[in-house]
């Protein structure tokens, strides 16, 4: 019975959307559909991580801005909005809402992995493409072996900065051998520390100690101990900087100088606070993006935001909302259509496409493979160091 | 010279266990109450430490001196709403009312400020590493050790040399002939409070300005291990709550360096149970046989 429910919906949908691939290949027809693209953006306006999805939209806005300035083949998007309150159920409800009132032909959101989650099934079962700018859980796109063919996302996944992390402590700062130091109880630093493991002895180099901790320790100086015998010249810490600050604080008052380096999880002014900024010298960070990042790409977002927002310096989240769009935008001209459908095939096909946060290619899982940038800690400053391309 | 290290490291993790379990050892022997808010207090003191620091713009020794006093009211306070009242209950009662005050105490503080850490500005007190032999010590840590001798010595001579002492020694012995004997019973249990607490919010602001973070949950495990190192040393017996505290400061350090430091947290709770099971009145307890 519910199987025939589904096969019936999926019918409907199908028609629906053959009639909508119809409209728009007779161009004839003087609907106001083909006047504009409607885009629906689901994210996390108010609520505990509030601050994420209001980044995210801002860095929208501005692209919507500069994109409908010329509009896509004379089309024009529009951005139908919905606040899921940083809850998991609304989401749900409100991607539901975009599909069958606004009738979206895309959706961007939301912010965290889990309230993209939530979204992923109606997604999948109407046929719409939704595209994550910062849900970096690898289960998004890809869960028990299991592609989401809608779903993307612009972001790279946690496992991707683990192989970064170990192509530059390779190549740019020559080191043979990394200790590395894990928050067992999280498995964003257990993603990174195995994707970091395989791709470090992959370019010959040895991990020559393994120490863990859980979250919400206070003392490392025994396993910092036992760090220091092993003598590594490279440390890789892929956890929270609650516990980073204090793992760097006790290092190097045990007089350990080797490198640190870690993920986004790093990235908080707090980190600056719990470690100092003297001990914090010498250590790296994989992240999205880099205002700093010389690329004359960023630095023309960087003016574009700034001008539209009152001088406010663009953040990873503000960046990554940006390219979302353009993201989009982009896979909707080479479709030249507004189906849903013929967008998820060109969203598939993005390869080389310019991006503030990179230039963004898909795996077979709709993971991006694009650059990450490295920060460097100076005097508790974060400065751009370099940008590391995959592979 | 690794070993040594070791070594070094559990005893400055284990003189934090001994300054919270002094406290602890102390409001046990005397009112017979294993006060599982004694963790929360000390995470208070922390953050009245922290908030003179930034807010006041105190120095070190001012702001101790202040989060030692408001534990110490705050120590009375729970002891006359929530403890007193339960003075002829059952124990059972009185200690599942120390485990409620504890989660109220620690929610409270999640509540008005939230849950989010804070950290200790690192240049009050000058934080160098002392070099012996190629083992590192840091200055702060031996600040540490310092203080809790000194408050373990003091405390001794409170509890043994002066009047209130024998008073509180009397109303441990025995409460109610204590009171025939003209002991304010009330005043001297507050007393024992006030120092229980005023050690426990010394020792929020020695961990603040030793491990830098702190946060509204932070009493909970170092509570938990100065309990066990108060057993460890048997509980109500002031030198053993030090020597508790340091055993098991190195017994963890040593579990970690063996490389099991997973374990860590495990292995001092099977502590708990074997001296629990082998010699339950801890290291320094005399085994008394009770009458009936």
């Amino acid at each position: 019975m519910r199987k025939k429910k589904l096969a019936g919906v999926f019918m409907s949908f199908m028609m629906a959307a053959g009639v909508l691939a119809g409209c728009n290949s007779s161009s004839t027809s003087g609907e106001k559909d083909s006047e504009t693209i409607k885009i629906g953006a689901n994210l996390e306006l108010s609520g505990g991580v509030a601050s994420y999805g209001q980044s995210i939209e801002e860095g929208i806005k501005l692209a919507l801005e500069e994109i409908n300035k010329e509009g896509i083949d004379g089309k024009k998007l529009e951005l139908v909005t919905f606040d899921n309150k940083s809850d998991a159920a609304e989401a749900t409800s409100g991607t539901t809402k975009l599909i069958s009132q606004d009738k979206v032909s895309a959706i961007i959101g939301a912010a965290t992995s889990t309230n993209t989650l939530a979204q992923v099934q109606i997604a999948q079962k109407n046929k719409i493409p939704l595209l994550t700018p910062t849900g970096t859980n690898p289960t998004i796109t890809n869960k028990d072996g299991v592609l989401s063919d809608f779903v993307f996302r612009t972001c790279f996944i946690d496992p991707f900065q683990g192989t970064v992390a170990a192509n530059f402590a390779s190549k740019d700062l020559k080191v043979k051998n990394a200790a590395i130091i894990i928050d067992s109880s999280s498995d964003y630093a257990k993603g990174l520390a195995a994707a970091f493991t395989e791709a470090f002895e992959g370019n010959g180099g040895k991990v020559v100690k393994e120490e863990a901790y859980v979250a919400k320790d206070t003392d490392f100086n025994a396993i910092l101990t036992n760090i220091k015998s092993a003598n590594p010249d490279f440390i890789f810490l892929p956890g929270y900087y609650e516990e980073v600050g204090l793992i760097i604080k006790q290092a190097r008052a045990l007089g350990i100088e080797a490198p640190f380096m870690g993920g986004d999880g790093w990235d908080s002014p707090k980190l600056v606070e719990i470690a100092g900024s003297d001990p914090l010298n010498n250590t790296f960070i994989t992240n999205h993006y880099s205002s700093g990042d010389s690329d004359p790409k960023v630095q023309d977002f960087v003016k574009a935001f700034e001008a539209k927002y009152d001088g406010k310096s663009p953040d990873a989240f503000n960046a990554l909302g940006y390219d979302s769009l353009y993201f989009l935008a982009d896979a909707i001209k080479r479709a030249g259509s507004s189906d849903p459908v013929k967008i998820q095939k060109a969203l598939k096909e993005t390869n080389g496409l310019q991006l503030v946060s990179g230039t963004m290619k898909l795996d077979k899982n709709h993971d991006p493979i694009k650059s990450a940038v490295i920060l460097e800690y100076k005097g508790g400053k974060q400065e751009f160091n370099t940008k590391v391309d995959p592979e | 010279m690794e070993f040594l290290q070791q070594l070094v490291n559990g005893v400055s993790l284990g003189s934090i266990y001994a300054l919270i379990a002094l406290g602890y050892t102390m409001v046990y022997g005397i009112v017979k109450l294993i006060n599982f808010a004694h963790g929360d207090i000390f995470m208070v003191g922390a953050f009245i430490g922290f908030y003179s620091i930034t807010i006041l713009d105190l120095g070190f020794f001012p702001s101790l001196l202040i989060s030692m006093v408001t534990c110490a009211i705050l120590g009375v306070l729970i002891e006359r709403i929530a403890y007193k009242p339960l003075r002829n209950a059952t124990r059972i009662a009185a200690l599942i009312t120390a485990i409620g005050v504890s989660l109220l105490i620690e929610y409270g503080v999640i509540y008005v400020r939230g849950a989010q850490p804070e950290a200790y500005p690192g240049d009050l007190i000058p934080a160098t590493s002392l070099d012996f032999l190629g083992v590192k010590v840091s200055s702060q840590s031996l600040l540490i050790l310092g203080t809790s001798v000194v408050l373990m010595i003091l405390l001794q001579f409170i509890v043994h040399k002066t009047k209130i002492g024998k008073a509180m020694r009397a109303v441990s012995h025995d409460m109610d002939a204590a009171r025939l004997m003209g002991i304010n019973v009330n005043n001297t249990i507050s007393a024992t409070f006030a120092i229980g607490s005023a050690l426990a919010g010394a020792a929020g602001v020695a961990f603040g300005m030793y491990y830098t973070k702190i946060e509204p949950l932070m009493g909970i495990i170092p509570g938990l291990k100065a309990f066990v190192a108060a057993v460890l040393g048997g509980i109500g017996i002031i030198p053993g709550a030090m020597v508790g505290g340091l055993l098991l400061g190195v017994i963890e350090s040593l579990v970690s360096a063996a490389g099991f430091s997973l374990w860590r947290d495990g292995v001092a709770f099977v502590v708990l149970i074997l001296i629990l099971i082998f010699r339950p009145a801890g290291l320094f307890g005399k085994n008394v046989r009770e009458k009936v």
